[in-house]
């Protein structure tokens, strides 16, 4: 039996920026084990983002109001002190977000960037961090990882770009890995390309995947669990087939429906 | 890097154009600087002799190409009033100038920076909100004024320095630092609080973009997505501000001066102009041509270090 990993509970994230708060979130429940690739998914503001976001401990707005409880290992994300909280992103929680055209930080090299959380998280050397750099940018399937270490984001392909937060997120191999719609930008070839690498990272580490997208047949050829969100409510939950073949909510059936079906 | 030196070969052009246009200015106003150093009362013969030894009976075609190859040779002819060499003259007032101007930018940089990023870093605390009010009163104060304003608070109240009390550098350059400080920083006051709003504004738009999120996720500190990641892009659209700034301060470092007692080059700038001693002045006027021109050339150098998409 695989350990439990990540235990969310009850949680709740409003708004509170306008004069009656906003609800996104409700009553969100999720666990998932050491190696479990699972998928979240829903239209776009359904909260799985949010959701997302809250588990990496980014919700850090003042106006925000967060209730319930992000279990990561022994640790609560919402309530533990923000220096324990750092100490496990990027380190333990790493994420990779949907447009790698602005995520990356336009004036720095690659290579700056892919080293950052080995900066921070570890007292390696410049030259331990030059090399493992360049051995995450090509295992990440980047040929010619040197050239790619010393240029500038705008440089780069989407699908390069991408890769490169795939590489950053990998280069201390995290327990969690949380992609939120990490293919959305993409070109559709370059998207089975990324869905493969994850795929492969997650058999090679072992490292869970938290998977968010709308596009269900990636999610499909993926995932071993999926969530659907609807308007801050998780509507139907279960192993991807079971979801896929029989779904019991209409929302679900809705968006199965909507995958396009290729006919030869 | 062709593009760098077009930008050379455009700033020598400027610089030639700017002395040729100074020439002309001189040559056409009224006055005569022999009757400005011999009074009024002074006889036709003896004006027309001295305007003689002073090259003034040439030709302006003729004094300007004189002229214009002396300054290729760092010549800028003989003071009208002072019968001495121009360079001589001003030779050991530039670099005093230039130093409050460099002081004046480097204390206009730190204070920007460094109050910017805590203002927005604690966007809507009660000290960014006080930093913005206290902007808006400091900006609309001129140099000038500001500087009486330290005199008469840094000076003469709380006694930190001797208003008038100016120590050469080669006396004692600490001293002579610790003097310059206050006029440097009534030079920079005004400039600082534009670049404080212009880069706060800057770093809070950078602070919503995903790259700062991306940084966040990585586990930095907030001082470290502030100083590592959105300071660089933040600084883009300021550096522009910033050539601009240090051009203007070469000339608020000659009006502060006064206020000061420093004996740079706006003293004797002022001096020449009453005298229509027009070799000083021309000297001067190329000399903060050239100070201008090159820190217009540093500005668009600065962008290409700062933003790599500017290059290739």
């Amino acid at each position: 039996m695989a350990n439990n990993l990540l235990h969310v509970e009850d949680l709740n994230i409003e708004f509170h920026d306008h004069i009656i708060p906003e609800t996104v979130v409700y009553d969100f429940d999720l666990d998932m084990t050491e190696g479990e690739i699972v998928g979240l998914v829903g239209e776009s503001g359904s909260g799985k983002s949010m959701s997302a976001l809250a588990i990496a401990g980014l919700l850090s707005r003042h106006d925000m109001r967060k209730r319930g409880k992000i279990e990561f290992g022994d640790t609560d994300v919402l309530t533990c002190p923000r220096e324990k909280l750092r100490s496990l992103q990027g380190n333990e929680i790493s994420m990779i977000f949907q447009e790698p055209m602005t995520s990356l930080n336009p004036v720095k090299k690659i290579g700056w960037q892919v080293e950052e959380t080995m900066r921070i998280h570890t007292d390696k050397t410049a030259e331990e961090r030059r090399a493992r750099a360049l051995e995450v940018l090509s295992h990440v399937g980047l040929e010619d990882a040197e050239r790619v270490y010393n240029s500038y984001p705008h440089q780069l392909s989407g699908g390069m770009r991408q890769r490169v937060m795939i590489a950053a997120a990998m280069a201390i191999t995290p327990r969690l890995l949380i992609a939120d719609e990490p293919t959305t930008a993409l070109d559709v070839t370059v998207q089975a390309q990324i869905v493969d690498l994850l795929k492969h990272i997650n058999k090679k580490h072992n490292t869970s995947i938290l998977f968010i997208s709308h596009d269900l047949s990636l999610v499909r050829s993926l995932c071993s669990r999926v969530l659907v969100m609807k308007g801050g409510y998780v509507v139907e939950k279960g192993p991807v087939e079971e979801v896929f073949n029989h779904p019991v909510e209409e929302y679900t059936k809705k968006l199965i429906a909507a995958i396009p079906k290729v006919e030869l | 890097m062709p593009t760098v030196l077009k930008k050379i070969i455009s700033a020598i052009l400027t610089i030639l154009i700017v002395s040729c246009l100074v020439f002309l200015a001189f040559s056409i106003i009224p006055g005569d600087p022999a009757v400005a150093k011999l009074g009024t009362q002074a006889t036709p013969e003896k004006l027309a002799a001295l305007r003689a030894s002073m090259g003034l009976d040439k030709s302006v075609p003729e004094r300007f190409l004189t002229w214009i190859l002396g300054v290729l040779h760092g010549d800028f002819g003989k003071s009208y009033s002072y019968s001495m060499p121009v360079t001589s003259l001003i030779k050991d007032k530039i670099p005093l100038t230039l130093m409050l101007t460099v002081y004046s930018f480097i204390l206009m940089i730190v204070l920007s920076v460094v109050l910017a990023v805590y203002a927005a870093w604690h966007e809507n605390s009660l000290i960014d909100k006080i930093l913005q009010i206290l902007n808006q009163v400091i900006m609309s104060i001129p140099p000038f004024f500001g500087g009486i304003l330290i005199t008469l608070f840094f000076g003469l109240g709380l006694k930190l320095f001797t208003p008038g009390g100016y120590v050469s550098y080669h006396v004692n350059f600490g001293r002579f630092m610790g003097y310059m400080f206050f006029p440097a920083l009534a030079i920079a006051l005004p400039k600082s609080a534009m670049a404080f709003n212009l880069l706060y504004t800057s770093l809070v738009e950078e602070g919503k973009k995903d790259y700062a999120r991306t940084a966040f996720s990585r586990g930095n500190k907030t001082k470290d997505v502030f100083y590592k990641h959105l300071l660089k892009n933040a600084c883009i659209p300021v550096i522009t501000f910033l050539g601009m700034a240090l051009a203007d301060m070469v000339a608020g470092s000659i009006v502060i001066e006064q206020v000061f007692g420093i004996p740079g080059l706006g003293r004797i700038l002022l001096t020449s102009i009453q005298n229509r001693d027009y070799p000083v002045v021309e000297a001067i006027i190329v000399i903060i041509a050239v100070l201008v021109v090159v820190s217009n050339l540093l500005v668009d150098i600065l962008y290409r270090v700062v933003d790599p998409r500017t290059r290739s």
